[in-house]
């Protein structure tokens, strides 16, 4: 073994901690993106309109049925021809927002949907609207129960973030290919960096254990 | 207070309500009897529009509610309704459970809402549980607590839909005092129960539905002692 030579993430040390900078303010930004954007579909999916119905189950089902690799090269590589010119940064975050905007969508709308219809009748029943009703009553309550699917999708979201790197986002990844093709320790390399993203993940779960516990007790 | 004319109410295939009439004064207290599935529910339920009848009309206080293009938030705010299993709000205090709605709907000022609030709660007894969450009351102080809800919209009528089944014996006493107490202030009720000492000390009359229609009504003592049909007394020799 002695022929591994770690030595190298020191050396690198300053361009991977750029890289992972990168991969969370990414993650967090298309996390926070797709919040927004699948809240109002999920809203959308569940509205008495035909057309609004339509529309977001479309988009719910193209994106999760078809890979985030082909999206991004839709979006990096696709959309030039047609004279829409994305800079990578927006790519990678407009295809990542989307992408993870259709999994968020689905999650909110089964949240709405886990509340016993009970409530909407008690809101309903006091004269609120179908609005009040959602804003007061039901969302509150759908909120604290998609906390944890949420925190997981954000997981997801971190390591297929890792996908960026073929749109030459440099985000720890692409930091570690840089890497790799001046000093040939592919394998060092690559094992730090699967380190880091798990240490992150890791985390993360625990954060949602510890979440999940918590929302538990106050059911 | 409200008349109901031939209404008729199905889902899908299945008739639910086959032509009901009836009316109910202003200050009376009606309560309804009927096998599981006779359609109970479902006429409490057409009486504040939480289901929308397919024929037959429905007046409320004067106003016809079916008619196309009635305000039916407007509707429900002079029908007060308490559920079986409560409904109360999880995430919000007994306080803020009552005022919710007085605050969102009747744009009341937070202060007078909080006042109004208090008040209904005094008036159910638990006046000290003001910061309580539904998840620590008893099932009993829930149910007060849906009541108080209810009585701070001050709705013109109020329905219930089988307060009492969901509770545990001892607490089923402290919920029909509640509604007893509330029938002698003169409010108008329209009560689904089976709770016989109740519709004996505080019905002015009894409804048997049978199958969607009412097939017998009258005093309490009468329907309950000399039932005219056979309907009527197999059905009540099942519940006695
Ligand atoms: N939303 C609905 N969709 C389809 N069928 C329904 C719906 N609501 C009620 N029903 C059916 O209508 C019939 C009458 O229901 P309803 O709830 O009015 O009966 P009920 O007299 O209140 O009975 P219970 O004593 O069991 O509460 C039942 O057969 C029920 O299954
Ligand atoms: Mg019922």
């Amino acid at each position: 073994m002695k022929f591994l030579d770690y030595s190298v993430i020191i050396k690198n040390w300053p361009f991977l901690m750029l890289g992972l900078r990168e991969t969370l303010r990414i993650s967090s930004l298309a996390v926070t993106m797709g919040f927004c954007i699948g809240s109002f579909v999920a809203l959308a999916r569940l509205s008495r309109s035909h057309m609004l119905k339509l529309l977001s189950g479309a988009y719910i089902e193209f994106i999760r049925g078809t890979p985030l690799l082909v999206q991004l090269f839709i979006l990096y590589y696709g959309l030039p021809q047609l004279g829409i010119n994305l800079d990578r940064r927006a790519a990678a975050a407009i295809g990542l927002s989307i992408n993870s905007g259709a999994y968020v969508a689905e999650i909110v709308r089964a949240g709405i949907q886990s509340i016993d219809k009970g409530q909407m009748e008690a809101a309903r029943s006091l004269g609120m609207s179908g609005t009040m009703a959602m804003i007061y009553v039901i969302l509150p309550q759908a909120f604290r129960r998609v906390i944890p699917p949420l925190v997981n999708e954000l997981i997801m979201l971190i390591k297929d973030s890792s996908l960026l790197s073929v749109i030459a986002l440099t985000e720890l990844m692409r930091a570690g290919e840089h890497i790799r093709t001046r000093t040939y320790k592919d394998f060092e390399i690559f094992t730090f960096i699967a380190l880091v993203y798990f240490v992150i993940t890791y985390t993360l779960s625990k954060i949602l254990g510890y979440l999940e516990r918590r929302l538990q007790v106050s059911d | 207070m409200i008349k109901v004319k031939n209404l008729h109410k199905s889902f899908d295939q299945l008739k639910v309500l086959r032509g009901m009439t009836t009316s109910i004064g202003k200050g009376e207290v009606v309560v309804i009897i009927g096998a599981s599935g006779s359609g109970k529910s479902t006429f409490l339920r057409c009486l504040n529009l939480l289901e929308i009848p397919q024929k037959g009309e429905i007046f409320v206080d004067g106003i016809d509610i079916c008619a196309p293009g009635v305000n039916l938030n407007l509707v429900r705010q002079n029908t007060g309704m308490v559920f079986q299993h409560f409904n109360l709000f999880p995430h919000k205090t007994a306080l803020e459970n009552i005022s919710l709605a007085p605050l969102k709907v009747k744009k009341m000022a937070p202060q007078e809402a909080k006042k109004l609030a208090l008040t209904q709660l005094e008036r159910v007894g638990l006046r000290d549980k003001e910061n309580a969450y539904p998840r620590h009351l008893s099932g009993g102080q829930q149910q007060r607590v849906a009541i108080a809800r209810a009585l701070a919209m001050q709705p013109k009528v109020m329905l219930f839909d089988e307060p009492t089944s969901a509770l545990d014996p001892e607490m089923i006493k402290e919920v029909l005092n509640v509604m007893k107490q509330m029938a002698r202030d003169g409010m108008t009720m329209v009560v689904v129960s089976h709770e016989m000492g109740f519709a004996r000390e505080a019905a002015d009359r009894v409804i048997f539905l049978d199958e969607g229609v009412i097939v017998e009504e009258g005093p309490p003592e009468q329907v309950f002692f000399h039932p005219q049909l056979p309907r009527t007394k197999e059905f009540l020799s099942q519940i006695l």
